[in-house]
């Protein structure tokens, strides 16, 4: 899974290191507290559409991996709940310049019990602050590691994702 | 929500009775006779109650609301069909299927006549093999509805679905053999 905050570049992440254009899926959210009565008033605002970026990497003849950028918005935790089941870990991508956007990530990973890895998404290269300070802002314990990385670029992304792995395999034999 | 529990009988025999009611207040004795058994719990007590009338609006209703029932099968004809149409209103698949859960199909392409639309182009798109993401994607419906229609053709034996090797001990989590070739495998790339 790929998270963080609105615009963060979480499909940007996706496309730089998957074989295929990120696709889109989307899910219609009926809400379910809405009457009947409401359909004929405000018929077009009863359902919601959730867009999910995700992409895909063949890493030998019978195993694939999907990378699915989460929803942004932090009311749809329960789509992240279908994604967490089976996930092997997320990268929270974080812009440091906004902080406070990844909180609702890593609480949600934190709780969930999902190993996580932060990534500071820097734009242009630019990493304004250390991930020791990050870790300190984001009172991140030291088991959970915190990388740079650029989402635009292949390399990068693919390091990020050996480095959850690799954080995901220790969580698995600890 | 169309048909209620129990079908029509029930509501068949109330109608009658209550018609025959009518009749029997002027012939009671032979009121009975005239149809099956079934129909003698509803008659009796109606026909030898002083209150039957108030019972009338009770279930005129219930035979108003049956009568549009055929409407939703000529209305398939409808170009414009919402997503859940196409699932007849199913919102939920028979089994959880995961979003990454791998959908292939060897059906010999013959088989596919005569299936729905959707259920042709889900099968044709996985000759290659692709996940339920992806069939959504690609064939743009929304994720729900793409369930539903996979788990379909899985129980019509039409496509092979490969569920997420997860480790049932631990939750669903990825074992460490999968972790271990995933690793190697990004390693490679």
């Amino acid at each position: 899974m790929v998270a963080g905050g609105f615009g963060v570049g979480k499909t940007t992440f996706v496309g730089a290191v998957s074989e295929i254009n990120p696709l889109r899926t989307e899910a219609v959210m009926t809400s379910a507290s809405a009457g009947i009565d409401d359909l004929t008033h405000t018929g077009d605002k009863t359902t919601t559409t959730v867009a999910m970026d995700f992409g895909r990497i063949t890493l030998d003849q019978d195993l694939i991996l999907y990378l699915f950028g989460t929803p942004g918005q932090d009311r749809f935790w329960f789509m992240w709940d279908d994604l967490v089941r089976d996930a092997i870990g997320a990268v929270v991508l974080v812009d440091t310049r906004r902080l406070a956007d990844c909180f609702p990530a890593v609480d949600y990973f934190e709780n969930s019990g999902l190993p996580f890895v932060i990534a500071l998404n820097g734009f242009d290269g630019h990493q304004p602050y250390t991930p020791e300070e990050v870790r300190e802002a984001l009172q991140i314990g030291p088991d959970t590691p915190i990388i740079t990385t650029d989402a635009r670029h292949r390399a990068d992304a693919k390091s990020a994702l050996i480095t959850l792995v690799e954080h995901a395999l220790m969580a698995r034999l600890r | 929500m169309a048909t209620p529990p129990g079908g029509h009988h029930p509501y068949d025999g109330a109608h009658q009775s209550q018609g025959e009611n009518a009749q029997n207040r002027f012939n009671f004795p032979s009121a009975p006779s005239g149809q099956g058994g079934m129909q003698q719990p509803y008659q009796q007590p109606q026909s030898g109650h002083p209150y039957v009338q108030p019972q009338a609006p009770r279930i005129q209703p219930v035979q108003q609301r049956r009568r549009p029932e055929p409407a939703p099968t000529s209305g398939n004809h409808n170009p414009l069909v919402r997503p859940y149409a196409m699932t007849g209103g199913r919102t939920r698949p028979r089994y959880q299927l995961a979003i990454e859960a791998l959908v292939s199909t060897t059906a010999d392409p013959a088989r596919l006549q005569g299936q729905l639309p959707e259920h042709q182009r889900i099968c044709r798109l996985c000759f290659e093999i692709k996940s339920v993401a992806e069939i959504s994607a690609l064939l743009s419906i929304p994720l729900g509805v793409a369930r539903i229609l996979v788990a379909d053709l899985a129980e019509a034996g039409l496509v092979a679905i490969h569920q997420p090797g997860g480790d049932e001990s631990a939750g669903g989590q990825p074992d460490v053999t999968l972790l271990e070739r995933v690793l190697s495998g990004l390693r490679k790339l």
